[in-house]
């Protein structure tokens, strides 16, 4: 990586990333992201996102990218993962053991099914 | 927690109140029963939904749906109909004053509604690991302005305007802070961050690092630019390891961005910055102390003045900052002070991050703009107090801090008003605690913290709050302790009077706190041998109700120290002698013959 030396420089990053944010350009269908702070962790966030990324793969999803990000306040519901799906509105889930990470994926990242009983925030952080 | 498929979320402001909400709830638990739903619907009270006129307002969540005049057979039908059989029942939907009908979306419960992220707005937004993506929420923007567009003093000036203050406790003004230190002679100057977040029941500082490390980062070197730094410390406890990692990860990626080192963004200007881990001492968030652990030498505070901004680490001219007082600039600087401003009360502005711990069931992190009252941060935000507890108190300001009764719930959360009420903003941290909470048990926890805490460099803290706590043990150990209590409240106001820094300045607080508002619990223990919350073990008793008890020995097979004698079928006995109180037997006994006493 070259050192950034100009705004110009700065807001071609904040460009390219900003699409990779929204995942318009990124060739994925999807991502999900699953909340990887100390809370989450402790409620077992490691094997939350090992069943992600294990069903994912059973299943043969590949165009669902799944990322790690920090703690959003909410750690009484914790392991918490948010799936946005491309052209509908992020969905974040809580209490995802990896039982229900399972269920999340089976029904709504291929059927399309939101899992109502999970649901914990609908849209944008 | 257990897993709850829906919330119902019942009005219980004044007005449902008198429009029967108590009946009504009443009548919804008791078909929730009848249908084994109370166990994955969880019923709610919460304050007040604002359309008095239609009371009692129920809502069930997840779908959002509201419902208006909800008497006990309105109740009874949504129970059947709606939790059980999962159809909106269209006869008692809210209407609304227009006579439309409303379904509210999810994102508006209280819990999000009512927040305003500032510092911690990246948290759980971006992948802390990767800095395109600080990047993408504006990251380093500010940095970019600092370096061209602004000058030092045009900084301080926003900094003015926003009116923040310190958020590590203390409050001070931070464009003072950072103006003493730019004014002051003497090179090379530090910038210190304050990582070493001790207060038990505080994690908003290890949120933000774990979760956005980059905006600690950028606002260091923002403020090595202004103050003419060229190196920052940020000084870690070493129990936030998650904590550690990715900022280290932050700070190699901003090295290779440019953004640290040499040259900062193709300017002539330097900064770096190094991570120092605490060895696990609270004394060492005091930022003297901080300041000689950091030199190497044994964590303990020095006289002020002088300050650091004129001599602080090795002598030399020092800005330290607290975590979540650092994350708040970037905002500020790309957003103008007057933007920041514009939350929050007089002498109390912008955002504040809060960490909700204890009797609540919403536990977690929030920010909300100071001003908001305690009434909103508790109920609406935090969701209120779990099974249908009565809050007793919030304790505010860790071991620094106080206790809060629920009569001064309307209070707004300022640092003045909190002050007022004998506590302090503190960092944060809030504890809330319901009535089986003790609150002699609660002043004695966060004293037995201090006295093991305690540096040992002054007498007063050193031995003026072991003496208090051996008072607290005498109470809570049904000994004769009546005249013990003028001596703790001597002991308390010297200790704050004569401790050299602000751990023993403060360290009487939640005892003188707690007898403030409660007195007659003090009473209660040292005259009646009384324990009201059933909490100090020596002045309680767990007993077995001769009526109901069929002898079914399922207490005396969970009682971990064989205290529970009787045959099945026979009525069994706890030996008071042997008996830990533990309450292990209360929770399997499904006779409700067992309870706790205090005389």
């Amino acid at each position: 990586m070259a050192k950034i030396k100009s705004l110009e420089e700065l807001t071609k990053i904040k460009e390219q990333a900003v699409k990779g944010l929204k995942m318009r350009d990124s060739g994925k269908k999807g991502k999900i992201v699953v909340a990887m702070g100390t809370c989450g962790i402790a409620a077992g966030a490691k094997d939350t996102l090992r069943a992600v990324v294990d069903s994912l793969s059973e299943k043969g999803v590949e165009d669902i990218s799944v990322i790690q990000s920090g703690c959003f306040g909410l750690c009484d519901v914790e392991p918490t993962i948010e799936v946005h799906l491309e052209g509908s509105d992020p969905i974040i889930y809580g209490n995802v053991t990896p039982g229900n990470a399972k269920r999340i994926i089976e029904q709504h990242v291929i059927e399309g099914k939101v899992v109502g009983d999970l649901i914990v925030k609908r849209g944008e952080l | 927690m257990p897993v709850v498929e829906s919330t119902v979320l019942i009005c219980a402001g004044g007005a449902c109140i008198s429009a029967g909400e108590k009946s009504a709830k009443q009548a919804l638990e008791k078909k929730l029963k009848e249908y084994a739903l109370d166990g994955v619907v969880r019923v709610v009270e919460t304050g007040c939904m604002a359309a008095c006129d239609l009371g009692p307002i129920l809502v069930i969540y997840p779908e959002g749906v509201f419902y208006q005049k909800v008497t006990p057979e309105a109740a009874e039908a949504i129970a059947e109909e709606h939790l059980l059989k999962g159809r909106v029942v269209e006869k008692y939907l809210y209407k609304g004053a227009e006579g439309e009908l409303r379904r509210r979306p999810q994102e508006e419960i209280p819990f999000f509604t009512k927040q305003v992220k500032v510092a911690t707005r990246n948290l759980g937004v971006i992948d802390p690991l990767s800095i395109d993506e600080y990047i993408a929420r504006d990251g380093y923007f500010a940095l970019n302005r600092v370096l061209n567009d602004m000058s030092p003093n045009d900084v301080l000036k926003e900094l003015k305007s926003s009116g923040l203050r310190g958020r590590g406790g203390a409050g001070f003004p931070t464009h003072l802070k950072w103006s003493f230190t730019r004014q002051a002679d003497g090179k090379p100057k530090y910038i210190i961050c304050n990582a070493d977040e001790g207060d038990p029941g505080a994690f908003m500082d290890r949120a933000i690092l774990e979760g956005d490390p980059h905006v600690v980062v950028e606002a260091m070197t923002i403020a090595g630019m202004v103050i003419g730094a060229d190196k920052g410390y940020v000084y870690c406890r070493a129990e936030y390891p998650l904590a550690i990692d990715r900022l280290t990860t932050a700070i190699e990626k901003a090295r290779e961005y440019g953004f640290l080192g040499d040259g900062i963004m193709g300017s002539d200007r330097s900064f770096d910055i190094e991570i120092r881990i605490g060895a696990g001492a609270f004394v060492c968030g005091e930022e003297t102390a901080l300041i000689n652990s950091i030199e190497g030498k044994r964590g303990i505070p020095k006289v002020k003045p002088p300050f650091p901004a004129t001599s602080g680490l090795w002598g030399k001219p020092t800005l330290l900052n607290n975590v979540e007082t650092f994350a708040n600039i970037p905002q500020i600087l790309l957003n103008g002070g007057d933007w920041f401003s514009s939350f929050g009360v007089e002498g109390s502005r912008g955002t504040k991050v809060f960490a909700l711990a204890g009797k609540i069931n919403n536990t977690g992190l929030v920010e909300v703009p100071m001003g908001t009252t305690l009434q909103e941060l508790i109920f609406e935000i935090g969701g209120g107090i779990p099974d249908g507890k009565k809050l007793k108190a919030v304790q505010t300001g860790g071991p620094s801090g106080g206790c809060i009764p629920l009569e001064h719930m309307d209070a707004p959360i300022t640092y003045d008003s909190l002050a007022e009420l004998g506590t302090i903003l503190g960092s944060g941290g809030m504890i809330v605690m319901d009535e089986d909470d003790c609150m002699v048990d609660v002043a004695k926890f966060f004293l037995e913290f201090t006295v093991e805490e305690s540096c040992g460099q002054c007498t007063p803290c050193r031995d003026g709050t072991r003496q208090m706590l051996n008072i607290l043990e005498k109470i809570t150990a049904d000994e004769d302790a009546e005249e013990d209590l003028e001596a703790l409240k001597h002991l308390g106001e010297h200790i704050m009077k004569t401790s050299l820094c602000g751990l023993g300045q403060t360290a009487p607080q939640p005892v003188v706190s707690t007898m403030r508002f409660f007195w007659d619990e003090y009473l209660a223990h040292v005259r009646e041998g009384k324990c009201p919350a059933k909490r100090c073990k020596s002045l309680t008793r767990i007993v077995i109700d001769e009526e109901k008890c069929v002898g079914c020995t399922a207490c005396a097979r969970v009682c971990p120290v064989d205290a529970i004698s009787g045959a099945v079928k026979e009525v069994h006995y706890i030996d008071p002698e042997i008996c830990t109180r533990c309450g292990a037997c209360l929770e399997v006994c499904r006779f409700d013959a067992i309870n706790k006493v205090s005389p």
